[in-house]
């Protein structure tokens, strides 16, 4: 196996300590008013807090926040860029989120963590596992925020993260509980609602994604949902009409043309613009021994033709790992006419792991810096749009995501 | 009445033993959530039901309901089995 140079070179304990005194990085001294990357790290055992310096080549590592916990993401308020939201449980401990308003200096619990409401006498009602997903609201509505849960649930905090409330035109529909299927109906750490986008000119109009149970818009701030699923395919032999057989497994919004939305399913890469209503499968253009199955998928901040995938292995029993254990990310600068392999740097041969559908991210930067987190606890980033890749940090949990954001 | 708190929820209650009262084990289970805010919902979903992995024993014996009446001498002590990776 090629042995990769890290950009803080092997990862030590001492790195890993959480540190003291000062919170500002060596390397930006002088640069105070410049924006810095932060990356945020959630794993099955707890969080970590990448800052980077003004070049993103040097890394202070904060943490571990929460050891032991499932983190299952951690993102930064955009609006302020100070606050912190972070989903958390145990293997035993019911499901909460944390909030912290000084970049996770000091933490503070919901009040009313997502919950969904006690069932009548007699009617078997439903229980949050887990919140999955957390997406801050329309820039125009501070301290508004969403979650997605396992299983399907979308919620709303408009307190900054303390008290959270179900969205009932969602989670409550007769028809949306049918097409959320049972517990057997969903991926093997239960099923999810993710991919929660609010559209960055109107914020009431949102898109979500479930796994499975298919995407769905509502253009009334989640009173109503519609289902968005023409042009997207499903596991052989089951019927597309059926929307409990949709399994997308990520969806994002372009930042720079919100009319274009990029999806990564269970059945291929696919894109859709609106105002049109059908996706369009352009993962057929990936190669056919690489196949277009994977988890997570990243937009360009500023080029809607751009768009970045992880593939995995699909095949066979889904061993959900990198095809032939030779780990790549594949881009396309055209909208998906055409995919890249962008491997310099990454393992050549026998690196089994994968990324999951919130561990890669980009940041703002100009080259775009872009980050992903995998299954074996290492974090992997490219300061040149994917053109050359370093590890960041190895030896953490199990990645379960990553998020790129920027603080000043 | 003295309540056991298992080790992972220490971060709310700081010590092991702590006083909660409740003529049920809900009304406990919610004055406990009163003094620690926060820990009931990590023992107990929102349908009102002891999470996996949780128990709680009265005298030595599980329980369950959460209707149970408690008086005011019994011991109540909340354990997490420990199981995963």
């Amino acid at each position: 196996m090629k042995v990769e140079e890290s950009l803080m070179g092997r990862t030590t304990r001492k790195q890993l300590r959480r540190p003291k005194g000062s919170t500002r990085p060596k390397g930006a001294a002088g640069l105070r008013d410049s924006p810095r990357v932060l990356v945020l790290v959630a794993t099955r055992k707890g969080a970590w807090l990448f800052h980077g310096d003004s070049t993103r080549r040097r890394w202070r590592v904060d943490g571990p926040h929460f050891l032991g916990h499932i983190v299952n993401h951690l993102v930064l308020d955009p609006r302020d860029t100070r606050t912190l939201l972070a989903a958390a449980k145990t293997g035993h401990l019911g499901p909460t989120v944390f909030r912290s308003t000084d970049l996770g200096r000091t933490w503070k619990e919901a009040v009313r963590p997502p919950a969904f409401p006690k069932a009548a006498a007699g009617e078997k009602g439903r229980v949050v596992d887990h919140t999955f997903w957390l997406t801050p609201c329309h820039a125009n509505e501070p301290d508004a925020w969403y979650a997605g849960t396992s299983p399907q649930g979308l919620f709303r905090s408009d307190d900054g993260g303390s008290r959270w409330e179900p969205l009932p035109g969602l989670n409550d529909d007769a028809q949306y509980r049918a097409w959320m299927g049972g517990e057997q109906d969903g991926t093997p750490d239960g099923p999810k609602l993710h991919s929660v986008i609010v559209d960055p000119r109107d914020p009431a109009h949102l898109y979500v994604a479930m796994s499975s149970g298919g995407v769905h818009e509502s253009t009334n701030g989640g009173r109503t949902w519609a289902p968005l699923v023409q042009g997207l395919e499903v596991v052989e032999d089951l019927d597309p009409a059926n929307l409990r057989f949709h399994d997308p497994h990520c969806v994002r919004i372009c930042p720079s043309d919100p009319d274009r939305l990029y999806q990564q399913n269970h059945c291929g890469i696919y894109r859709l613009d609106r105002p049109a209503k059908e996706w369009t499968r352009i993962g057929r253009k990936m190669p056919k021994r690489v196949g277009d199955i994977g988890f997570p998928l990243v937009v360009h901040p500023r080029e809607a033709n751009t768009a970045w995938v992880f593939p995995m292995d699909g095949t066979t029993v889904w061993p959900r790992t990198s095809p032939d254990g030779a780990p790549a990310v594949y881009v396309t600068r055209n909208a998906g006419a055409s995919w890249r392999r962008l491997d310099s740097g990454l393992p050549e041969r026998q690196a089994w792991w994968t990324v999951k559908r919130q561990a890669m991210s980009a940041d703002a930067a100009d080259p775009t810096g872009l980050y992903f987190g995998t299954t074996s606890g290492e974090l992997w980033m490219s300061r040149d749009e994917g053109n050359r890749w370093d590890c960041v940090a190895r030896n953490l949990p199990e990645i379960y995501a990553v998020e790129a954001a920027e603080v000043r | 009445m003295k309540v056991l708190i298992p080790g992972p929820l220490l971060s709310y209650t700081a010590v092991r033993e702590v006083d909660a009262t409740g003529r049920t084990l809900a009304e406990l289970l919610a004055d406990l959530d009163r003094r620690y805010p926060g820990l009931r919902f990590r023992l107990i979903d929102e349908q009102g039901n002891m999470r996996p992995h949780m128990r709680c024993f009265i005298n030595g014996q599980q329980v369950l309901d959460t209707t149970r009446t408690l008086q005011p001498d019994e011991a109540i002590q909340f354990v997490q089995a420990l199981s995963g990776g």
